[in-house]
């Protein structure tokens, strides 16, 4: 029987959206190989996490506790779930595309002298060997991959597979072997910006804004629209065009030199859609473009546009999608 | 300090795709290849603790065919002392090949720091970086924004969901660059010069298979043309009841 090992990204104490989807897409694939899923989950005191992942769908929690590992050390930390993972012999091994699972999922690949697969939007079974999609080239094309040998791991990009629920995981507690003098690079200072505000790739709505707003001082407007779908839902994004102008911070950058955004509600307020603006948000659920310009690119990736000037259009639809998230 | 910059050649970010014949790959024609945009970052940080330091020793390596050495050549002009092609003959690599490849050749080189690009734009893959510093057993921070050396342990500072974080990581290490790191300096025409004396060696790569197969290259799927509405009322509905997304 195949095992599947999904390795929690728990930084902030909890399991989050990304792992989550990333346990459902393990029982998913589980059902095809008839397989069995395993969540580990790392850190220092691991009792709220456990606690989310035992409601995850996976059959067995184990918790790789070390006071060693209260503040994240990617060698530290690969050094004890490899550890682990040889009493299990995965057959694959799945984080989510978050900046942990991005920094500590090749670590785990490189132990294993596995093939890796990041950011996939897909997992295959196939004759026996598992592999995923993924988008390359921008997102102008994906490619499939299959691994030659076990295990394989895989990086899950957030917001593309399911999440499911289940109960009665057996919980494992596993005293780390790991001393703080072993760590190489660890994590000093946590620097949490504002905690009303969604992080970019968690954010299920996205109201993203480029050089139509003519100008910083006018984002009160994409702030107002944000704001109307509740508090946690939505977040702002902003194009190359204007962060590099300093209108807007790097971290609110959606594209290719910023990040990779698949919300279920993507908003491109006069943005034009370079192709580095599309390779950052085209796997969006559902794209609304509002745009002076009824020839700019981002109408052909747009599900809905508005052909108008955002100044006019921007009052009138915070208006109703305030009444609309209401009722 | 003996620093290496990794960097990558890759297709520009606004070419078009086509796939190849044998549909596992991309066809070349037509398409312009140049320097990854992440590794300018890493190339533009070793010059600059080379200035900061007063001392070391910058070799850029990458790892493909022989027309990477443009790209080599690029690194020279932009202040690199030498150059190493990693010759494969530009065969498709997977994280696990490049990373062995690349730790293999570092063994025959002197290496305190190893400076890399985030990822690669033509794969997005961005596995090279942590899996090379796990083979050597090097600390590594990922996608560094802001970089401090203090004696022999670097401030990195990266971002994460919701906030940043501060990661100490001591030499040697391998410090893969974000963008906001740096602004890489074009090359000066006196660089450029400089550069054709400049050695750039070639070094037959390491055999090593990828530990995965290139099954197929796919277009995406052709998307239905959107519509264009005429209203905020309209929009918000299908929002509501086609798209059901609020």
């Amino acid at each position: 029987m195949s095992k599947i090992v999904v390795v929690a990204d728990a930084r902030s104490g909890r399991i989050k959206k990304p792992t989550l989807e990333a346990v459902g897409a393990a029982v998913d694939l589980a059902a095809k190989c008839n397989g069995s899923v395993v969540a580990f989950v790392a850190g220092a005191d691991n009792a709220p996490a456990v606690a989310d992942l035992q409601k995850s769908g996976a059959a067995q929690v184990v918790s790789l506790r070390s006071p060693a590992l209260a503040s994240y050390s990617g060698d530290g930390y690969a050094k004890v779930i490899h550890a682990e993972l040889g009493k299990h012999a995965p057959s694959v091994v799945l984080m989510p595309h978050t900046a942990m699972g991005r920094d500590l999922a090749p670590r785990i690949a490189a132990l294993l002298d596995a093939g890796m697969v990041s950011d996939a939007t897909a997992l295959h079974f196939e004759g026996g060997r598992f592999g995923a999609t993924k988008p390359v080239y921008a997102g102008k094309a994906y490619r499939k991959y299959l691994a030659r040998r076990a295990p394989f791991v895989a990086t899950l990009r957030p917001n593309v597979f399911e999440i499911r629920s289940g109960g009665g995981a057996t919980t494992t507690e596993v005293a780390a072997s790991i001393g703080a003098g072993e760590l190489l690079a660890v994590v000093k200072e946590l620097a949490q910006g504002s905690t009303d505000r969604v992080p970019l790739q968690e954010a299920r709505v996205i109201v993203a804004a480029g050089r139509g707003m003519r100008g910083p001082e006018h984002f009160g407007l994409i702030e107002d629209l944000t704001a109307a779908f509740g508090p946690g839902v939505g977040a702002i994004g902003a194009s190359r065009a204007i962060v590099d102008a300093g209108w807007r911070p790097h971290r609110e950058q959606v594209g290719q030199t910023g990040k990779v955004v698949s919300p279920q509600l993507y908003f491109a307020i006069g943005i034009s859609g370079a192709i580095q603006h599309l390779a950052g948000m085209r796997t969006a659920r559902c794209i609304v473009a509002i745009n002076k310009d009824a020839n700019a690119p981002i109408f052909k990736v747009a599900h809905y546009g508005i052909v108008g000037d955002a100044f006019e259009v921007l009052p009138a639809l915070t208006a109703a999608i305030k009444a609309a998230v209401a009722h | 300090m003996e620093i290496i910059v990794c960097v990558k050649r890759v297709p520009a970010t606004d070419s078009k795709v086509k796939i190849a014949a044998d549909g596992r790959g991309l066809d070349p024609a037509g398409v312009e290849f140049l320097m990854n945009p992440y590794d300018e970052y890493a190339m533009e940080q070793a010059i600059q603790l080379r200035e900061k330091a007063g001392a070391g020793t910058i070799t850029v390596v990458s790892l493909g065919g022989a027309d990477a050495q443009k790209e080599l050549r690029q690194c020279l002009a932009m202040g690199a002392d030498k150059a190493v092609l990693l010759d494969d003959g530009g065969k498709p690599n997977d994280g696990c090949s490049t990373a062995r490849i690349v730790a293999a050749w570092l063994k025959t080189v002197p290496h305190e720091l190893v400076l890399c690009g985030r990822q690669a734009v033509d794969n997005d893959e961005g596995q090279f970086p942590s899996r090379l510093a796990t083979l050597l057993g090097f600390a590594c921070a990922t996608e560094v924004v802001a970089l401090t050396l203090d004696g022999k342990v670097f401030r990195a500072e990266r971002d994460i969901e919701g906030g940043r974080e501060v990661v100490a990581c001591p030499l040697p290490a391998v410090i893969s660059c974000n963008k906001g790191l740096n602004e890489p300096r074009s090359p000066s025409l006196k660089g450029i010069m400089a550069a054709k004396k400049k050695p750039l060696d070639t070094v037959a790569a390491t055999a090593v298979e990828p530990a995965l197969e290139f099954v197929s290259l796919m277009l995406p799927p052709e998307k239905p043309p959107g519509r264009i509405v005429g209203s905020v009322q309209e929009l918000v509905a299908a929002l509501r009841n086609e798209a059901k997304v609020i």
